[in-house]
């Protein structure tokens, strides 16, 4: 998969403090949004990509992007893009365990999330309990990119955040 | 060629505006919590696909013209959607079933928009194909489960598909805009995709025990901006807050 991913060194420190607004455990880096981040005349030029394309949260995460290097010094010009087409595989694994514990079920690979939400089968895990014996209760969970899951042992209800390809 | 691009992006993004507010019309009044959800994300969705569309749209003319100028300001007979997504959502199945004539079509459609010598409309397509593969698995799902479902669900749900029928051919009409842009390498040929579109269809319905509609009686206007009376309705919803009070931010 080619990233095509583009950062300046000293400014990474300043965008792995910007989060998620709808999930506030994962920052703008691990979840794979920030695509380039380069300083240019002392302008720091940003594109992001959304998640989804409705995605209520780019808007916040644009101006969160440009307060967190506004206090840092940088005036900032972000632009949003669309190709490449963000996919849940930019996810870093730093972004995959904070999903979890924060009680979100991290994406499956292609193949066995189309077994999960088409075929019913049981392997996503549960967040509380670690078992796989958990059930889909609907393709679409608290926003676009997540569905929502039961576990059948411990009873707890959780998101599973599907994977985009 | 700016009018005809100009035209055609419109006649993809109104499908998508005007099926996102009928679904954004379920909000709250879902026939339970968990298709409310499901019903409103794709409307989500939809919409952020329209955003990338208008802004588009918006560049292209040139004018003074926003993307919110586009969406909100027109008159109904310059909004170029195809009638079978303003049907209105009278019943869940009938919900489902427009939901499902058209995610097929549109799937299909965005699959070979992406290859599109235009970048822009290729980039919103191949984000969007990712989306809408949900959207008609989700569907999908509805239209086996209704159908091969208790007595009454099958039969509203053969009456949603036998009412809807009517409005499938018009998806695959094109406008003198598409055709120039076909030309162009830009547009998408419609007649190509018919095949695999009712093919598609006729294999969920038989799996959901529903019977395939013999009618051969199409309804068309929509893409020339001739619509149903329900439009009009919609579109006051749509429209309101605009009209009332130009220029309003939220």
């Amino acid at each position: 998969m080619v990233k095509e991913q583009n950062i300046d060194d000293r400014l990474l420190s300043i965008l792995e403090q910007v989060f998620d607004p709808e999930i506030p455990v994962l920052s703008i880096m691990d979840m794979g949004v920030v695509r380039t981040a380069i300083i240019d005349n002392n302008i720091v030029k940003v594109q992001i990509t959304p998640t989804y394309s409705g995605c209520p949260a780019m808007d916040v995460i644009g101006d969160d992007i440009k307060a967190a290097l506004k206090s840092a010094g940088f005036d900032s010009e972000i632009e949003l893009i669309l190709a490449p087409a963000w996919t849940t595989d930019w996810i870093t694994p730093k972004g995959r365990k904070a999903l979890e514990d924060y009680g979100i079920a991290a994406p499956l690979d292609a193949e066995a999330d189309k077994e999960v939400l088409l075929n019913g089968k049981r392997i996503v895990k549960c967040t509380n309990c670690g078992s796989q014996n958990t059930r889909l209760v609907s393709q679409f969970g608290s926003t676009a990119c997540k569905a929502q899951f039961q576990c059948e042992d411990c009873l707890e209800p959780f998101d599973y955040f599907k994977c985009l390809k | 060629m700016k009018n005809n691009l100009y035209k055609y992006i419109l006649g993809i993004a109104d499908n998508s505006l005007i099926l996102g507010q009928r679904l954004g019309e379920l909000c709250g009044h879902g026939p339970s919590l968990e298709i409310d959800i499901a019903c409103t994300n794709i409307s989500l969705d939809l919409l952020g696909q329209v955003r990338s569309y208008y802004q588009y749209a918006a560049k292209i003319i040139d004018g003074d013209k926003s993307e919110d100028d586009i969406a909100m300001m027109r008159k109904e007979n310059e909004y170029l959607n195809v009638l079978l997504i303003e049907q209105p959502n009278t019943n869940f199945a009938l919900t489902i079933g427009r939901q499902f004539l058209f995610d097929v079509y549109h799937l299909l459609f965005l699959k070979e928009l992406q290859k599109s010598h235009d970048i822009t409309l290729s980039a919103i397509a191949k984000k969007a194909i990712k989306e809408v593969s949900y959207h008609q698995r989700f569907s999908m799902d509805w239209v086996k489960r209704l159908g091969d479902g208790t007595e009454e669900s099958h039969q509203k749900m053969q009456d949603a598909i036998d009412t809807l029928w009517s409005y499938t051919d018009e998806l695959f009409h094109q406008t003198e805009a598409d055709k120039a842009m076909i030309e162009k390498g830009i547009g998408v040929d419609t007649t190509k995709l018919k095949e695999a579109y009712y093919s598609k269809v006729s294999e969920i319905l038989e799996i959901a025990t529903l019977k395939v509609p013999a009618s051969k009686w199409f309804q068309k206007g929509g893409k020339e901006g001739i619509h149903t009376e329900h439009f009009g309705y919609l579109l006051s919803d749509l429209q309101y807050m605009q009209r009332t009070y130009p220029n309003m931010e939220w």
